[in-house]
């Protein structure tokens, strides 16, 4: 496929703004990716403010290097999800629980509502959400330290 | 209102005071703040924000105490939005176009702080740019929900009703609660239980004199004195039938008493799942549900009425044993006891292993359990996509799952029991050995050697039968833990403290500001709607545009997390759920019907409604005449999805139910939408009769059943974006225009499809 023929540029209240081959231009544009999870670099649209697909990009490779800094940036603003590589302690193993725990984004603390809330990925991973909804990523329980391990286990 | 003083800073987290402290002018008064809790590449990091009287003051999130400020002027805003849990709070600057000063971000934690922050904010504005005095409110409104709070009051009762305090890990001894009306009963039992471990007890002590007194004189060539071993013996049958008696009574007056308890909780756990909110049940899974009330309260009962009892029973057999042995050869009671604290640390060792092991089986149960209920009722969609191979697989996985983690319990469990009965074996070999050299130095003699061997043979089983209680204390505090997460989960749409009372309505409901978000989605925005007594509202919209939820929040399935929904003029939150819900009929697309009678059916919502009520309805509802040409009538049995009635059919006796309680609002969500158009005139002429002189709102996907309605609302993604009738709809060319256009050309389409076949 060939480069897609779009332009995109930042505008001064801090939003991107897409300008297409055909000369219509997209103010507000929000780039989604399509599998955040399971495929984070194949498949990401650009999404228009009222929510409809402006342009679609079948890997983020095809992106010349300005577009893919944009998108980038963007991205890192909107994309949140935590990479827990150590569980320093735990409240209770009765939940709800209160989780202290190291993240790739620093160490925080969050409230498990219940083991529902936890959910298996493929390879052993894990995508636990919290109680307003954020979404904390283990890549591979398996490759947690000793402790963790085991005050995970106390919730699968 | 926060008073305008110093003092606020107190309200502030204490590792701020200080800097904050230094970063404001004396006397400059703190009317809001907001806790940054991430950094702009979204790490975790403290920040702050402040909003004083004239200006607004930040230290980014991560900047290490750099702190900025900006003048409050007219054209400044502050605007959020949020995705996946993340929120972003902005300052933009209205000049020729909008320019962005900066920009926050924070969990949706802090959401509420925020709201409130860029309420005083825009407040603070609108006083600049007027030269007014920003007004100060008589009530003080919750920044979420725009609940009225009480003076004085910081938080809304509603909005922090969600606790997250854990249960305690002393799970077990919150069954009491259950218990406590059966404690006589149970201290009764505890009482028999103790006289029959006496009872039990005789035995081997009439067997040291017996020994000592008769056979072994005997061997020694004196006669056997009849009249005292008539006596033994007898002491030996009547311990023996009074233990008998007394374990009797005791079993069955704890059985009784454990099978109360059983019920209760039964009954108890189950009216408070119903109580729970729609939201609770969309988060579990059927299957799940069903074996909490079904095997964990089982497995409760179970220990309660054995394991417990037995357990008790051990104690007070050891202890007394212990005593009887101490008083009548300490030395050797000494030898005898000395294994004890070996076995109690092999029960705390294997304790630990098997604690997390029994809560795991019990969720890989669970997993299996719900492929189960995931099957099942999808049976159709499996076999449509011959996919059963897939979910024999799936299911197949699950046991292994539940085999290997059983598998790997059952290694420690399995060496327990004989390890016991091996320190059995050594502790009489001990008490042989010793009582011989005791007998040998003449300190004791063989009925007391006789004695012991009888009483630990009872002893060591005693400690084999008690470790048993160390896993059924496991699982049952395992089970009772689960249990207690349904009744410790508090509803999320909960009853008021105060019920109004609501016994007539007249059917006006207004929505103001209404917010609504589902887990990190907002699926409802900043709704306002006003429906008038008797008026029918169409709602209309793209499938996914908050139609069914905003249905599901007038009815409070779900409370609104922003703005509130009235009835009257009141608060839907403050009227007692099952005194709102009269209120209301609803009709839904798919209509369940219960394992029952038709006319039980159609007066689920009113059972003590009379048959001429019931036939009424079912005439209104056209629903009658069918009904007649079934062989039982009314009486006629229908199952769990109604089988044996076609779809149209079904919905006109949820129709006819929904009538019979004659409610003054009815919702109709989708209610035509699953059948062909033949009955849909059917369902019509039912539905016009059902909506006479109430308030109504329908949500239907084919326009054309809509045209009675006085308004149509246009919804698109949570928002409100047309009001009017089809009239003005259509003359705007704006959303609706296109929805209708694009129904008519499909139908067109199927027309001329049809012309051509």
């Amino acid at each position: 496929m060939s480069k897609i023929e779009f332009t995109l540029a930042r505008n001064r209240s801090g939003r991107l703004v897409c300008t297409l081959a055909d000369g219509s231009v997209h103010a507000n544009i929000t780039p989604v990716r399509a599998f955040p999870l399971a495929a984070p670099n194949e498949g990401l649209a650009l999404m228009s403010q009222d929510g409809h697909e402006i342009v679609w990009v079948d890997t983020l490779d095809e992106l010349n290097p300005d577009q893919r800094a944009l998108i980038d940036s963007e991205l890192t603003g909107r994309e949140f999800m935590p990479e827990i590589s150590r569980l320093n302690s735990v409240s209770s193993f009765a939940t709800p629980s209160t989780w202290s725990v190291t993240t790739n984004r620093g160490t925080t603390a969050f409230v498990l509502k219940g083991e529902e809330d936890i959910r298996r990925l493929p390879n052993n991973g894990l995508l636990i959400a919290d109680n307003h909804g954020i979404l904390y990523l283990i890549a591979d329980r398996k490759a947690l330290d000793r402790h963790s391990r085991k005050l995970l286990e106390r919730f699968l | 209102m926060i008073s305008a003083s110093p003092s606020s800073i107190l309200t502030l987290p204490d590792r701020w005071q200080t800097e904050v402290a230094a970063h404001i002018s004396a006397g400059e008064a703190i009317l809001a703040s907001l806790e940054l809790d991430l950094d702009h590449r979204l790490h975790f990091q403290q920040g702050l924000l402040l909003l004083s009287e004239n200006r607004l003051l930040a230290c980014e999130a991560g900047s290490q105490g750099v702190w900025k400020s900006w003048e409050l002027r007219t054209g400044l805003r502050l605007q959020h939005h949020d995705h996946a849990g993340v929120a972003t709070l902005e300052l933009i600057a209205q000049e020729d176009e909008p320019v962005l000063l900066a920009s926050w971000r924070y969990t949706l934690e802090h959401n509420v702080a925020a709201l409130r922050l860029i309420e005083k904010f825009d407040k603070q504005v609108d006083a600049i740019a007027t030269g007014l005095p920003p007004e100060t409110e008589e009530f003080v409104a919750c920044p979420t929900c725009k609940a009225l709070l009480e003076p004085g009051q910081e938080e809304c009762p509603i909005c922090t009703r969600e606790l997250h305090t854990p249960p305690s890990t002393w799970t077990l001894f919150r069954l009491w609660r259950f218990a406590r009306p059966y404690r006589w009963q149970l201290l009764t039992g505890f009482l028999l239980t103790l006289a029959s471990t006496g009872a039990t007890l005789v035995p081997p002590y009439l067997t040291m004199p017996l020994m000592d007194e008769v056979l072994i004189p005997f061997q020694n060539g004196k006669p056997i004195d009849w009249p005292l071993v008539g006596m033994y013996l007898g002491g030996l049958t009547v311990a023996a039938l009074l233990a008998w008696v007394l374990g009797w009574i005791r079993t069955y007056i704890l059985a009784l008493v454990s099978e109360r308890i059983g019920r209760d909780l039964r009954t108890t756990t189950y009216d408070h799942l119903m109580g729970l909110s729609l939201e609770y049940f969309g988060g579990k899974r059927t299957g799940d549900l069903i074996a909490r009330l079904g095997n964990e309260t089982d497995r409760i009962n179970v220990f309660l009425s054995l394991d417990l009892l037995n357990f008790a029973t051990d104690v007070l057999m050891i202890t007394m044993t212990a005593v009887i042995l101490f008083s009548i050869n300490p030395w050797l009671a000494l030898v005898t006891l000395l294994p004890l604290p070996f076995i109690a640390w092999l029960i705390h060792f294997v304790r630990e292993k098997l604690r997390t092991g029994f809560e795991r089986i019990d969720r890989v149960w669970a997993e299996v359990t719900n492929v189960l209920a995931d099957t099942i009722p999808g049976i159709r969609v499996v076999k449509a996509f011959a996919q059963e191979k897939r979910e024999a697989e799936r299911f197949r996985e699950a046991n292994q799952r539940n085999l290997a983690m059983n598998d790997r319990l059952n290694k420690t469990w399995s060496v327990f029991s004989p390890t016991v009965t091996l320190l059995t074996e050594i502790g009489l070999l001990v008490v042989w050995v010793f009582g011989i050299w005791q007998i040998a130095h003449n300190n004791s003699t063989v009925g007391v050697l006789t004695a012991f061997l009888a009483y630990i043979g009872r002893f060591y089983t005693r400690l084999d039968s008690m470790s048993r209680i160390v896993s059924a204390t496991q699982r049952a505090a395992a089970a009772t833990k689960r249990i207690f997460d349904i009744l410790d989960h508090v509803s999320s749409v909960p009853q008021p403290v105060n019920p109004r009372p609501m016994p007539q309505v007249t059917g006006q409901i207004s929505m103001h500001d209404v917010g609504f978000r589902y887990g990190n989605r907002s699926v409802i925005r900043n709704l306002d709607l006003d429906i008038q007594p008797g008026e029918m509202i169409g709602l209309v919209g793209h499938s996914g545009s908050g139609k069914s939820t905003l249905v599901n929040l007038i009815c409070r399935f779900y409370d609104v997390t922003q703005g509130s929904v009235r009835i009257d003029g009141v608060d839907i939150r403050s009227i007692a759920i099952a005194d709102y819900r009269r209120h209301i009929g609803l009709v839904l697309q798919e209509p369940f019907l219960f394992f029952g009678t038709i006319a039980e059916n159609i007066a689920y919502g009113k059972p003590e409604a009379t048959r001429a009520e019931i036939i009424a309805a079912a005439r209104a509802a056209h629903a009658h005449e069918f009904i007649l040409r079934l062989p039982q009538g009314y009486d006629s049995l229908v199952g769990e999805r109604g089988q044996g009635l076609s779809g149209g059919e079904r919905q006109r006796i949820s129709i006819a139910r929904a009538l019979l309680i004659n409610p003054r609002i009815l919702i109709l969500d989708e209610a035509t939408s699953a059948v062909d158009t033949e009955t849909e005139k059917e369902i019509q002429k039912a539905l016009d009769n059902l909506v006479l002189g109430r308030t109504t709102i329908a949500i239907a996907h084919r326009l054309s059943t809509l045209r009675k309605a006085d308004r149509l609302v246009v919804m698109d993604r949570g928002q409100i974006v047309e009001i009017g009738n089809h009239d003005d709809l259509m003359a705007r060319e704006g959303h609706y225009y296109r929805l209708y256009q694009a129904q008519q050309r499909n139908n067109a389409e199927i027309v001329s499809e049809g012309d051509n076949e």
